[in-house]
């Protein structure tokens, strides 16, 4: 039954030795161990956190990339969809303009000849007429070998001049 | 399974020579004293035994401190009581109330106790585990003096600490003493590493090791005590209102019967703390010594019954000092977790309190 009986000396030397180190490692040891072991904890929750948000940063760069790739592919598709209808309207303004001054060309051309014809005519109707008038004077001088006649004919003439004139 | 066969008649070769030769001499009838051997190793004593070779004895003589109120005070040391256990008018008392404890004669014949602070056994015990103790955990402190926490987790030695002790606060402090356990944290762990080192150095046989500290009913009601002042120094008025004025019908509160049950409940609390982990340990202890003790009991008996049961009794020591493992683990635990939760229902939350009431 002494085994059940707690000796007094040994309660003072527990007091004593376990006393010291109680105290000691309640104000030193564990909360040390313990305050570091809580603050790794806060930071690797902070970690966490940050690295969390610089993976929604990342996605959100990638994102923000595409749409700037997908803007710019529209920029281009839009730049060439000018560029081809300027190119067009170029190339048909040319055309009209070549086109009107090609007609203006043949308009002009077409005056041009208009003119050089009837200019033609005209130096044409005066050798016909200069002709017809060598010929009728070659005829009137066959026919007028008389002189009454002939004096009749160049009083007719005269006074042909004279009222023509 | 197959290395056992072979293990098995490897140990029984070990063991045969001793006991045909023992066989062979003129047997010496000595009964073999289970009990005082068991007895020897789980009590007290001024003096530490290490080993013997041959005849000689190779023992620890601790000092003993005595102050007697006739005599004033004693120092000797413990050498002077190995011839006859008796110097300086004191006597090691064989039987009765306080055998086994030094005790002054008195001139008319009969014998009181002094108050005894001799460095006994286990006084020297604790002082090594707690030296021991110091030393682990400082050490351990020092690691983290020298990191901050931007530092890679600890590996070794450290690591393994932290582990136990983040263990123990993450699932034994945290949830059964509730929001203010950063206060008391420190105090809990400081007590499961004392009686985890205890027990664990209770297993080892060999001195400094060796020394049956938490199977000491005063080291562990010395534990208990430090819970009992804790919970109740530390108390808050809720619980002691739940104590001494508890919602109950008012029938059983005039005759103070709830009250009364409830103060017995506030010393019978670290009893049932000092008495679970003496019996364990004390429990683990004489059965590992009692198969230790049947080797030797069956070994007289001849080889013929010797052989077999000395190879049971070790298959059976090995599996009990592997249980022992387990236990001086679980004894430390239980311990924290009780004297943890025996904290946490001293601060009951008035508002709780008010939700049962509405």
């Amino acid at each position: 039954m002494d085994l059940l009986n707690p000796e007094v000396g040994t309660l003072i030397w527990m007091l004593i030795a376990a006393g010291i180190v109680f105290f000691i490692l309640i104000k030193w040891g564990f909360p040390m161990i313990t305050d570091m072991v809580d603050k790794r904890n806060e930071f690797i929750d902070k970690s966490l956190e940050a690295a969390k948000k610089a993976n929604a940063r990342l996605d959100g760069i990638q994102k923000e990339c595409d749409e700037l790739l997908k803007e710019t592919r529209a920029q281009q598709a839009r730049i060439i969809k000018e560029a081809t209808d300027r190119r067009d309207e170029i190339i048909a303004d040319a055309e009209n303009r070549a086109k009107e001054s090609g007609e203006k060309i043949i308009s002009d051309a077409r005056e041009q000849i208009r003119q050089e014809k009837e200019e033609a005519l005209r130096s044409l109707r005066r050798q016909v007429a200069e002709l017809s008038v060598q010929v009728a004077e070659k005829v009137v001088r066959k026919q007028l070998d008389s002189s009454d006649e002939q004096l009749s004919m160049i009083d007719r003439m005269i006074d042909d001049v004279k009222n023509g004139k | 399974m197959k290395r056992l066969l072979y293990i098995l008649p490897l140990l029984l070769l070990c063991v045969l020579p001793v006991c045909a030769q023992e066989s062979s001499e003129p047997v010496e009838e000595e009964a073999i004293d289970v009990k005082g051997i068991i007895f020897e190793h789980l009590k007290d004593s001024y003096h530490w035994h290490i080993i013997t070779i041959g005849e000689k004895e190779v023992s620890l003589h601790l000092p003993v401190m005595l102050y007697s109120k006739v005599s004033g005070w004693h120092f000797f040391s413990s050498r002077n009581l190995e011839e006859d256990g008796s110097y300086d008018g004191f006597h090691i008392a064989q039987e009765g109330a306080f055998a086994g404890k030094l005790v002054e004669d008195m001139p008319d014949g009969t014998f009181r106790k002094p108050l005894d602070l001799s460095l006994t056994k286990v006084a020297l015990g604790i002082i090594i585990n707690s030296l021991l103790l110091c030393v682990i955990v400082l050490c351990t402190a020092r690691w983290y003096k020298h990191h901050d926490e931007t530092d890679n987790a600890p590996g070794g030695f450290v690591g393994l600490m932290e582990f136990v002790i983040a263990m123990i606060v993450d699932d034994v402090i945290k949830p059964s003493v509730g929001k203010e356990y950063k206060k008391y944290a420190p105090l809990l762990l400081t007590i499961f590493f004392f009686i985890l080192l205890s027990n664990l150095m209770g297993l080892i046989p060999i001195f400094p090791a060796g020394a049956n500290v938490t199977g000491n009913i005063a080291v562990t009601l010395f534990l208990a005590l430090i819970t009992f002042f804790t919970v109740n120094v530390f108390g808050n008025r809720e619980y002691w209102k739940e104590i001494l004025w508890p919602d109950v019908p008012i029938f059983l509160k005039i005759p103070p019967i709830l009250p009364v049950i409830e103060l017995v409940g506030i010393f019978t609390k670290p009893f049932a703390l000092t008495v679970r982990l003496f019996a364990n340990m004390t429990a683990g202890h004489s059965i590992i010594l009692a198969l230790t003790c049947m080797i030797f009991i069956t070994a007289k008996m001849g080889p013929a019954i010797g052989t077999p049961m000395t190879a049971v009794s070790l298959l059976f020591m090995v599996f009990m000092n592997m249980l022992e493992l387990l236990v001086a683990y679980i004894q430390a635990y239980v311990f924290t977790i009780l004297s943890s939760i025996f904290i946490g229902l001293a601060h009951p939350e008035e508002h709780e309190h008010k939700e049962i009431e509405n």
